[in-house]
């Protein structure tokens, strides 16, 4: 599904290199985690994957089922099925979070050479999915995030993700700022949409989401690499040692 | 001898070119003996800083290319609506409907007849305007109007009156003059839309009695080269209400003046203007808002999205009088630059003389928000639909101040269909 080889990204404006060579593969119907210290380059890489502005690929590759997803334009990769559930969703004033669903997805459909789907239908559509999210009618109405909680915008990002049915979908620590609750909620969002067709890549610092969203594959993060992989149980020793034990074993290596 | 003053001769040459038009010959000749005394305003007076009103005020309109409106929407369409025109300037009856209206008894100030009510109310409300800031393009259309429309509102109009201003000249130069006098409790609304003329001086002056409602909706077309100088004042009663929406695309030149005074208590005036513009544009919006009664409310809300060199300016005063206790006045300016070519000034001003008042004000310019433009895009949206949606957000506050849902609609449209015409 997902194949990121040696990726190598610097800021565009900075000479400062995030990425050091980046390598992972993510199969169809997979869920990976990736787990690493702040500021190891999770974000930037989920930014990069799905094609903001503001950084430069020095090296190496990234593909989505084949297809060279860094010369895509960013509306096109969601169209071909690139969903990031963003760390920080974005408050657009004026902008109706229906207005934005609909805009969005028959955007997509279009772009596939789908027909557009109806008012009815969507509405039908968006209602079923909010309603298992406990997204209530009030907040489909007002403007996308805007004075929204820190929960209930991971929630309307787990909507979205809901409502385009991406592909491959990036999850940047949506699990950060949700109560016990809303965890549970957001995992079987997540789960409900697991199926042989759609990969999905965790990020998180916490082990209790994966507890939820089993992962096949963990990987540590850090320094802009990926430099440990493991299955689950990767994770619970993140959770228990921290990451000093990796790190300086990493180190240790990279001395050799 | 006397030296003639620099403004008193750019005054002769520019008369010169003017005559007189019968009727109303009291009115018009208090005009003329205002223009006389303040001249033409010049690019040196502190209230035309920022927009030089040169080709406003020349002898001569200067040329200006046709524009197809084919190419726009059409608006109000769908709206039922007494339906007036005036090509260049001039009312066609050929295409209008009939003057008949229930509720409402409407003159042509072409034909005025001698006695009519107009007499002593025509050119007051401008009168009152231009104090404590001359107003002289609004006395010279006071003194030179050649038509427009003098409506007396008896009671609740039983549909808009929708003005269409058709241009079919390059070299049309239109000096039209409405005056709008509503009747207690009495109700209107008053649709203008299209370009008028090559150079528009208009003049419209709203007499509000007490308890009566008017709302205002304009379209200036985008037709590239026209010029205008527009004029609103508005004497409002107590409890009445003024609504007014401008929705402004190109036009080389546009100043659009609002003096509206408040005489009765109670009441509420909601100025709002969404302008874009693309190139050589310049859009100055002055408004002046005098509280001169208790517990009114006044709201203005403007709204610019710039590109490619525009230029937009917004000058807004609210002056809250002595004694006008519990005012509410609230004043935004806002523009969104497109590009780093673009340029927005703004000038808000209050000035206070009572002390239980409630005033704010605020003006900002500023890019699109990129962060907002990737995560649209993030989400499929193509990043031209997503720049549209954002500008079309950027602007609903504007188009939120019209009241009448149908008719915000295709002001909408009509925006949505200017954004995807105008793409880069
Ligand atoms: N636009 C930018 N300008 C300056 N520095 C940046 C920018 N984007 C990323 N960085 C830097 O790159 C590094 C990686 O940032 P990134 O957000 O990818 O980390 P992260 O692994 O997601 O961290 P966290 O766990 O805290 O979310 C950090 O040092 C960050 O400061
Ligand atoms: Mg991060």
């Amino acid at each position: 599904m997902l194949e990121i080889n040696n990726l190598h990204v610097k800021l565009e404006d900075e000479d400062k290199q995030i990425l050091k060579g980046v390598t992972l593969k993510i199969g169809a119907g997979e869920v990976h985690a990736i787990m690493g210290p702040n500021g190891s380059g999770k974000s930037t890489l989920s930014y990069v994957l799905s094609g903001r502005d503001g950084y430069a690929v020095t090296e190496g590759s990234a593909s989505l089922e084949g297809e060279d997803l860094l010369a895509m334009e960013p509306e096109v990769r969601a169209a071909h099925g690139l969903f990031l559930a963003f760390q920080y969703p974005v408050e657009i004033p004026g902008v109706g979070n229906m207005t934005f669903l609909r805009t969005a997805l028959n955007a997509q459909r279009k772009t596939r050479g789908e027909p557009e789907v109806s008012a009815g239908d969507f509405l039908k559509l968006v209602r079923e999915k909010a309603k298992a999210l406990h997204i209530d009618a009030d907040m489909l109405k007002r403007p996308v995030n805007v004075g929204f909680s820190g929960g209930e915008k991971k929630r309307n990002e787990i909507l979205q993700m809901a409502m385009l049915e991406p592909k491959m979908c990036i999850l940047d620590e949506t699990d950060s700022g949700l109560d016990v609750d809303a965890m549970k909620l957001v995992s079987e969002g997540v789960n409900a949409l697991r199926s042989e067709g759609r990969s999905f890549l965790v990020i998180t610092h916490y082990q209790r989401l994966l507890d939820h969203i089993k992962p096949d594959v963990v990987h540590i993060m850090a320094a802009g690499r990926i430099i440990k992989t493991g299955g689950p149980e990767l994770a619970l020793e993140v959770e228990h040692n921290g990451y000093a034990e990796i790190l300086a074993a990493h180190k240790l290596t990279e001395v050799q | 001898m006397s030296a003639v003053s620099p403004k008193a001769a750019a005054l002769a040459l520019r008369l010169a070119e003017l005559t007189l038009p019968a009727g109303l010959a009291a009115a018009r000749a208090a005009a003329q003996a205002r223009l006389a005394a303040a001249g033409l305003p010049a690019k040196r007076d502190e209230y035309w800083r920022y927009t030089d009103p040169a080709s406003l005020t020349a002898s001569d309109a200067p040329l200006a290319d046709l524009f197809d409106a084919a190419e726009e929407v059409p608006l109000f369409a769908n709206i039922n609506r007494l339906k007036l025109v005036f090509v260049d300037g001039h009312f066609d009856a050929a295409v209008s409907d009939d003057l008949t209206l229930s509720g409402v008894e409407i003159s042509r100030l072409a034909d005025v007849p001698a006695g009519h009510w107009s007499e002593n109310a025509y050119g007051t409300l401008e009168a009152a305007g231009q104090t404590p800031i001359l107003r002289p393009l609004a006395a010279l259309n006071s003194a030179y109007a050649t038509d427009g429309l003098l409506i007396h509102v008896t009671a609740r109009a039983s549909k808009p009156i929708s003005v269409i201003y058709l241009r079919k000249s390059e070299a049309s130069d239109a000096i039209l003059h409405h005056f709008i006098k509503l009747d207690p409790g009495a109700e209107l609304t008053l649709l203008e839309n299209g370009p008028a003329a090559s150079r528009l001086n208009m003049v419209l002056e709203v007499d509000a009695g007490d308890g009566a409602r008017f709302h205002h909706i304009r379209a200036q077309g985008l037709d590239h080269d026209r010029r205008t100088v527009s004029h609103i004042f508005a004497r409002l009663g107590a409890k009445s209400l003024f609504k007014s929406f401008t929705l402004t695309a190109n036009g080389i030149l546009t100043r659009n003046e609002a003096v509206i005074e408040f005489t009765g208590d109670h009441a509420q005036a909601h100025i709002a203007g969404a302008a874009m513009g693309d190139g050589a544009f310049h859009h100055d919006d002055t408004i002046f808002i005098t509280h001169g009664a208790e517990a009114c409310e006044s709201r203005q809300v403007f709204k610019k999205v710039l590109k490619h060199g525009a230029v937009g300016v917004f000058q807004g005063k609210i002056l809250v009088k002595q004694g006008a206790q519990k005012t509410d006045g609230y004043q935004i300016s806002q523009a969104l630059l497109l590009d780093d070519d673009s340029q927005f000034l703004a000038k808000p001003e209050l000035e206070i003389y009572a002390d239980d008042v409630k005033c704010s004000h605020g003006s900002t310019s500023g890019a699109i928000d990129e962060t907002a433009l990737f995560y649209l895009r993030s989400r499929g949206v193509p990043k031209r639909a997503a720049q549209s949606l954002l500008i079309l957000a950027f602007l609903a506050d504007t188009i939120a101040e019209i009241e009448d849902e149908a008719i915000a609609e295709d002001i909408r449209a009509r925006l949505e269909s200017w954004l995807q015409g105008h793409e880069d």
